[in-house]
Parts: C-alpha cells; sequence; structure tokens
C-alpha cells in the first residue's frame, strides 16, 4: 500500500466513521422513542 | 419515502469507487463542502420563513439542517486536512482558503449551538437562531472574500491546487457523487426531522394520558 | 421620518449621558486598551517588527470593544427597562441604532486615547491605520450592539457575547490589517464599507425579532 492509497482510505474511512457514529446515535434515539412509545401503550391498556 | 431515497443513494454510490484516479479524495471532499454550503443555506431559509411567515416547524427544520451542516462542516474540515497532507505534506496550511473558510463557519456554528441552547425553548429561542442562521448566511461570502484578500499579505504565493482540468468521466463521477452526498443530506434531514416530530409527539401524548 | 432619527438621538444620548454620569464603561476601556498595549509590548520580543505590533492594535481594538459591549445593555437588564423600551411607540430598531451610536462613542473616544499611545510605544501611525479603525469601528459597533443584546436573552449572558460575535469580526480583522499593513489599502477599504453596509442593513431589518417574541 502506498502512501497515497493510505490517505485516501484514510479519508474515506474518517467519512464512514461518522457517518456510522451518526447512525448509531439515532438509532439510539429510535430505540428511546421505542420504549416510551410501548411505555405510553401500557399505561392506554391497563386504563381499559 | 426515506427507503427511497436510501436506495437511490445506494444506486448513485456505486459508481463512486470505479474511477480509479489518483484524486479520490477529491470526489468526496468537495461534493461534502458543497453539501454543508446547501445545508446551512437551506437553514437560513427556514429561518428566513419562520421569521417572514412565522411558518411553524420552519424553526426545527432550520435547527435539523444546520446540525447536519455542522457534522458535513467537519467532514470537510477532516477529509481536506488529510488531502492537504497527500497534496502539499502538510496538515494545516493557512493558504488553502476553503478551509480556513470552513474553519470561521465551523466556529460560528458552534456559537449558533451555544446560543440555541441556553435560551429556553420558545419563539425567542427560535427566533434568535433564525437570526442568527441568517447571519451565517451574509457571512460565508464575506468570510470567502476575506480570506482571498487575507491571503495576499499572509501568503504571498498562490497555490495552485486545482491540477488539470476535470475530464467528461471525472466530471460525470462527480455529479454522481455530489448527488448522493446531498441526497444523504436529504435522507438524514428527513430522518433526524422525524425523529424530532415524534419525539414532540409522544411528549404531548404522555401529558394526554398523565 | 425625522421622529425616527429623533428616537435614535435620544437613546443615544440617554446612553451617553448615564455613562456621563455613572463612569463605568469608558475609563474601564481606557485602562484595558492601555493595559494590553504594555502587554502586547512585553510579549513582542525586539526585533520582531512594526507589522507583528500592528497586528496586535487590531487584536487590542477587538477586545476593547468586546469590553465596551458586554457592557451595553446592562442598565437596561438592571432596572429592567428593555421591555418597557420594545414596547415604546417608536420602531424597535431604533434601540438598536441608539446603542450603536452609543457604543461607536465610546469605542471612538477609547481609540482617541489609544492610537496616540500606540503610536508613542510602537511604530507610528499612518492615515490608512486610522482610516481603516474608523471603518471598523462601525461595522463592529453594529454587530456588536446587536449580539449583545442577543446575548443577554440567554441563559449565559455576557459569556455568550465574545463567542458569538468573535466569529463574524474575523472579516474585520482581515480588513483592518490589510488596510494597515500593506501599501495599497484601496480594496481592504472598500471591503470593511461593504461589511458595515451589509451587517448594518440585516442588524437593522431584523433586530425587531431579537427584542420581541
Amino acid at each position: 500500500m502506498t502512501t497515497e492509497e493510505k490517505y485516501v482510505a484514510a479519508a474515506y474511512l474518517v467519512v464512514f466513521v461518522v457517518l456510522l457514529a451518526y447512525v448509531v446515535i439515532m438509532s439510539a434515539k429510535v430505540a428511546r422513542l421505542e420504549r416510551t412509545l410501548a411505555e405510553l401503550v401500557e399505561r392506554v391498556k391497563a386504563r381499559g | 419515502m426515506l427507503l427511497g431515497t436510501a436506495i437511490a443513494l445506494i444506486a448513485f454510490y456505486a459508481p463512486l469507487d470505479e474511477d480509479g484516479l489518483n484524486q479520490k479524495i477529491f470526489y468526496f471532499h468537495v461534493p461534502i463542502a458543497l453539501t454543508a454550503y446547501a445545508c446551512f443555506g437551506w437553514g437560513a431559509w427556514k429561518a428566513l420563513l419562520h421569521l417572514w411567515k412565522g411558518r411553524p416547524g420552519a424553526d426545527l427544520e432550520s435547527y435539523v439542517s444546520i446540525h447536519l451542516g455542522v457534522i458535513f462542516a467537519v467532514m470537510t474540515l477532516v477529509t481536506g486536512s488529510i488531502w492537504g497532507r497527500f497534496r502539499w505534506g502538510q496538515w494545516w496550511l493557512w493558504s488553502s482558503k476553503q478551509l480556513v473558510l470552513f474553519l470561521v463557519l465551523f466556529l460560528f456554528y458552534s456559537a449558533y449551538f451555544m446560543l440555541r441552547f441556553s435560551v429556553e425553548p420558545g419563539p425567542r429561542r427560535a427566533n434568535l437562531s433564525a437570526v442568527y442562521a441568517i447571519f451565517g448566511v451574509v457571512l460565508i461570502p464575506i468570510s470567502f472574500l476575506a480570506i482571498r484578500l487575507a491571503s495576499d499579505y499572509i501568503h504571498p504565493v498562490a497555490f495552485d491546487r486545482h491540477g488539470p482540468q476535470m475530464s467528461g468521466s471525472q466530471f460525470l463521477t462527480f455529479c454522481v457523487s455530489l448527488a448522493a452526498m446531498l441526497s444523504l443530506f436529504a435522507a438524514l434531514y428527513h430522518l433526524e426531522l422525524a425523529g424530532k416530530r415524534i419525539d414532540a409527539h409522544l411528549r404531548e401524548l404522555r401529558e394526554l394520558i398523565g | 421620518m425625522s421622529g425616527y432619527f429623533a428616537d435614535v438621538a435620544t437613546l443615544a444620548r440617554k446612553d451617553l449621558l448615564l455613562e456621563l454620569r455613572g463612569r463605568d464603561t469608558l475609563p474601564a476601556m481606557l485602562l484595558f486598551v492601555s493595559a494590553a498595549l504594555v502587554i502586547f509590548h512585553f510579549a513582542l520580543p525586539s526585533g520582531t517588527g512594526e507589522l507583528a505590533g500592528l497586528g496586535l492594535l487590531w487584536v487590542a481594538i477587538v477586545f476593547t470593544a468586546l469590553l465596551g459591549l458586554s457592557r451595553v445593555f446592562v442598565a437596561e437588564r438592571e432596572q429592567n427597562v428593555l421591555d418597557g423600551l420594545v414596547l415604546a411607540p417608536s420602531d424597535r430598531s431604533a434601540i438598536w441604532f441608539g446603542k450603536a451610536l452609543a457604543a461607536l462613542a465610546f469605542l471612538a473616544l477609547a481609540e482617541v486615547i489609544a492610537l496616540p499611545l500606540f503610536a508613542l510605544f510602537f511604530s507610528g501611525m499612518d492615515a490608512a491605520t486610522v482610516a481603516a479603525v474608523a471603518l471598523a469601528d462601525i461595522g463592529i459597533c453594529a454587530v456588536g450592539v446587536f449580539v449583545a443584546a442577543m446575548s443577554i436573552a440567554t441563559r449565559a449572558r455576557e459569556l455568550l457575547l465574545p463567542v458569538l460575535f468573535l466569529p463574524l469580526a474575523i472579516p474585520v480583522i482581515v480588513g483592518g490589517v490589510g488596510a494597515s499593513v500593506t501599501d495599497s489599502p484601496g480594496r481592504y477599504f472598500a471591503f470593511l464599507a461593504l461589511y458595515d453596509a451589509l451587517f448594518a442593513t440585516i442588524c437593522w431589518a431584523s433586530f425587531e425579532y431579537v427584542v420581541t417574541e
């Protein structure tokens, strides 16, 4: 692997990692929303 | 709709790698930079709509757009820095005008977040954020001009940073990459906006149920 | 229209009178800028040349302005009269205009002392630098008062002012330093004038949204 290729790979890797981090954050958020929703559904069911 | 954008993205994404030219970062870096501008521009446009028409939700849309813009700006800084190392052997060069501009913008929009999170949610916060977002799009060309001027006295020797003109296939790849980045922005924008709206709705629901 | 300018003049005069009576801001600015110049003298090793000195002059100006700007709305906040001002039957942008004029007066007074002091301590001073400082002051005060009005609406208050202001001041620094260190300052003057005109217009047009809900 030449240095050139290394730099190209590094740049792509950075973008990939940033996007990955973003997706992870979003999925955590969706999971949280899901939990809240489930909790609300439970409460409505308990009420009748 | 989200899925549709994502599929289009993947379809657009594939041809990105087939081009075996040496300036691969260029195809990545420049579209990301342009997308960051698009994010800031879109955010300012929504801010203007908020102030002018008072459209509900425009504030949130503006915020999400600028939030993504900052993420893209960071990616621009990092990929640009790597590109600079590769091209000029330096991680940071004050003479690379776009990078300096992005640094200024990054500082400015980080201040936007500080401003936003230090005001209680409500119409006041929406107004302040919107005004600051509009300042941003005025600052972009002004800073660009300033950095051009500054390079006259900071670095008398200008770098020739745009090697050869782009050939047809290079230009095609560039356009495809730009389209991919823009649709990535659109997808993330809708995703995050949907998330924030669901969050708000759930909160409302919780209060209703008690 | 003449009523508008009368409002502006009244507001600016009120601030100047308050300062004349209380004398909080201006002496502090003067002391700050003098002390800063002395510090710069020791911060620059001998032989670094006058160009570095001119650059530091601009740093001193921006930070002195920041000191003054952080005080712009303090009187209003302490006595809670800002809401009263906003409700007054005049155009809201008159508040910005009057405050900016008052801030400009303070900054100009501070510089009347600081510039000769700089010329005395460091190298001399040419007309281009003085003109650039005058042009830059307009932009600094226009944007600075606007941002100060924003920052008092936040929880962090004065803390936020430099954070919001400095990125916006980068072009002013570029224009000002350029005008004072190069031989042909014409384009830098044009740039500073463009900055002033552009940002003064937006500030004037959007100030209403900063002070109202």
